[in-house]
């Protein structure tokens, strides 16, 4: 258990000393301070919207579902950067750069170094995605005045699917050279939110085939499924026509959700851990 | 003598290159056996195998009885590798603070003050990694694989980064080493420095042991040498049992001599004889 609190630490470290944490930390400043920008003009704004006396929209509601939608976007997003980067190298990039061989030999073991380092990055992530979460979540409530109806579930949904990146990250480390690896998690995470769109537009269009395919993405990725799963607890107490509205644009969320799907993030984090973990004890360095 | 590395009929495949041939080699307790071979020829896969960075294809390596790659194994050992890094960021304090509590070392801070003392970084043990030279960051690879003090010490290619005077330090450090009973596998292109402080020497080519021995054996008598009032002679193939025989008819000769010398190969004549005269 020391060992694994050794690794964790100069993992730690290491995240802290990177200047890519640097720069996502600054990025997230600007996007924070844009995003209270935007919210309080939407907020200024909300009075001027008047929808026809027979459409029931809670332009309130409307305004800060979307809002934090996007928020959950971004805290999504940067989450995912600061974990490839954090984690992208751990293996191959390591071992091509001489970092790895002195610790390997060490008798702490390729799993306890492994797991440390996913648990390094995993805390890192996931304090990152929560306080960009709930700092997104506190402007649009102090602004707008407007609360979901489920505040911590999301957050705690979109750490976990940054945490899922993490372990593909790692068991991609493995195999593939550092700019390889990044270039893969990327284009998956991309893959999985193009998948989002899809499967809200196939909601919205009522198509069974496009639901079909983007569910069976969203179970091959359960990160986006996740995201969805947050998306969707937002805006689950939204009044019939405000939600069909939300559900209509990128950050409705919810074709595939429930505890299905977090049960089944799981089991994926854990198969993805031990693939990873056999792929790294017999790989040579 | 009591087994600190054996290693047998180790063999090792990279795709269609074969990196290690059916290889046996034995590192004594408290010996220094040098590895010596042209690049490519599996010295440090061998060493590699040993630390348990690569798996073997046949054969079997064992540290201290332990099988290699084993927690037992890596326990007893220390590993300078050919190409390593230590984070920019740390200082070599903290390189070696890290290792100790990676290797379970009880040493503490006066463990840390001894390595660097002998490693001569104790004036930049608060300085940052990616602010030392080479030669200072090979140094305190040196230390880093002194801590915990083990009974196993492979160094591959320790000194090449080395000026003159951190190369002397190092061959002093190993004799030390030797002295208190550590066994080395030393991986070096140094040939001179293989022969100053090695018991034994196996060269290696095309992965496999084409010449081991003690540096005494594998050179051999090359004649002797007499200089006279007349200039120096080279009485080839004379073994030193004719020394005193030669001086002898020099002088019955009537030849005033100055002095006699017996001339033996190098180890780098053996290496090249070796390796067939087999470059990078």
């Amino acid at each position: 258990m020391s060992s694994v609190a050794v690794i964790a630490q100069y993992a730690l470290r290491e995240a802290i000393r990177r200047r890519v944490f640097t720069v996502v930390l600054l990025l997230t400043a600007v996007f924070l301070a844009f995003f209270w920008l935007a919210t309080h003009f939407v907020h200024n704004q909300l009075g001027e919207i008047t929808p026809p006396a027979d459409v029931h929209v809670d332009a309130r509601t409307f305004a800060g579902a979307f809002l934090l939608g996007l928020a959950m976007f971004a805290a999504l997003f940067l989450g995912v950067v600061l974990a490839v980067f954090l984690t992208l190298g751990v293996v191959s990039g390591d071992a091509e750069r001489g970092l790895l061989q002195p610790l390997i030999v060490r008798p702490i073991g390729r799993s306890t170094l492994l797991l440390s380092r996913f648990l390094g990055a995993a805390v890192v992530c996931t304090a990152y995605v929560l306080i960009v979460y709930f700092a997104a979540l506190a402007i649009v409530g102090v602004t707008l005045h407007w609360w979901p109806a489920r505040v911590l579930t999301p957050g705690l949904e979109l750490a976990a699917g940054v945490v899922i990146v993490i372990a593909l990250s790692l068991l991609g480390s493995v195999a593939l050279s550092s700019t390889a690896n990044g270039i893969a998690v990327f284009m998956l995470f991309g893959a999985g939110l193009v998948a989002g769109l899809l499967g809200t537009i196939g909601q919205a269009l009522n198509s069974g085939h496009i639901r079909h395919a983007s569910t069976i993405v969203s179970w091959a990725l359960p990160f986006e499924a996740l995201y969805q799963d947050g998306l969707h607890l937002i805006t689950e107490s939204s009044s019939w026509l405000t939600g069909f509205l939300l559900r209509l644009g990128p950050f409705g969320g919810g074709y595939v959700h429930g505890w299905e799907i977090r049960v089944w993030a799981l089991a994926y984090l854990l198969a993805v851990g031990a693939v990873a973990l056999t792929g790294f004890a017999r790989r040579d360095l | 003598m009591p087994v600190a590395l054996a290693v047998r009929g180790l063999s090792k495949r990279y795709g269609p290159v074969e990196a290690l041939k059916d290889v046996d080699l034995e590192v004594g307790e408290g010996e220094l056996v040098g590895l010596l071979g042209p690049n490519g020829a599996g010295k440090s896969t061998l060493v590699r195998i040993a630390v348990g960075l690569v798996r073997p294809d046949g054969g079997e390596a064992t540290v201290a009885g332990a099988p290699a790659g084993s927690r037992a194994a890596r326990a007893s050992l220390g590993y300078l590798a050919e190409l390593f890094r230590f984070p920019g960021w740390y200082t070599p304090e903290e390189v070696l603070e890290l290792h100790q509590r990676l290797a379970g070392s009880a040493g503490g801070g006066a463990e840390r003050a001894r390595l660097l003392e002998l490693v001569a970084l104790v004036d930049a043990k608060d300085r940052r990694v990616d602010g030392m030279s080479k030669g200072m960051q090979q140094r305190l690879g040196v230390a880093q694989a002194l801590v915990g003090e083990p009974r196993l010490l492979l160094l591959d290619e320790p000194t090449s980064a080395l000026d003159p005077v951190g190369r002397r330090r190092v061959r002093r450090l190993l004799e030390d080493l030797r002295a208190r009973g550590v066994s080395v596998l030393l991986n070096s292109h140094l040939l001179s420095e293989i022969e100053l402080v090695c018991d034994r020497v196996a060269i290696l080519l095309h992965g496999e042991i084409v010449k081991a021995g003690t540096p005494a054996e594998l050179s051999r008598p090359r004649g002797i040498e007499l200089e006279t009032d007349k200039g120096v002679r080279l009485v080839e193939g004379a073994t030193r049992e004719e020394a005193a025989r030669l001086v002898a008819e020099a002088v019955t000769a009537g030849r005033k001599v100055y002095g006699v010398r017996a001339l033996s190969s190098t180890l780098e004549d053996a290496y090249l004889e070796a390796v067939g005269g087999e470059t990078d």
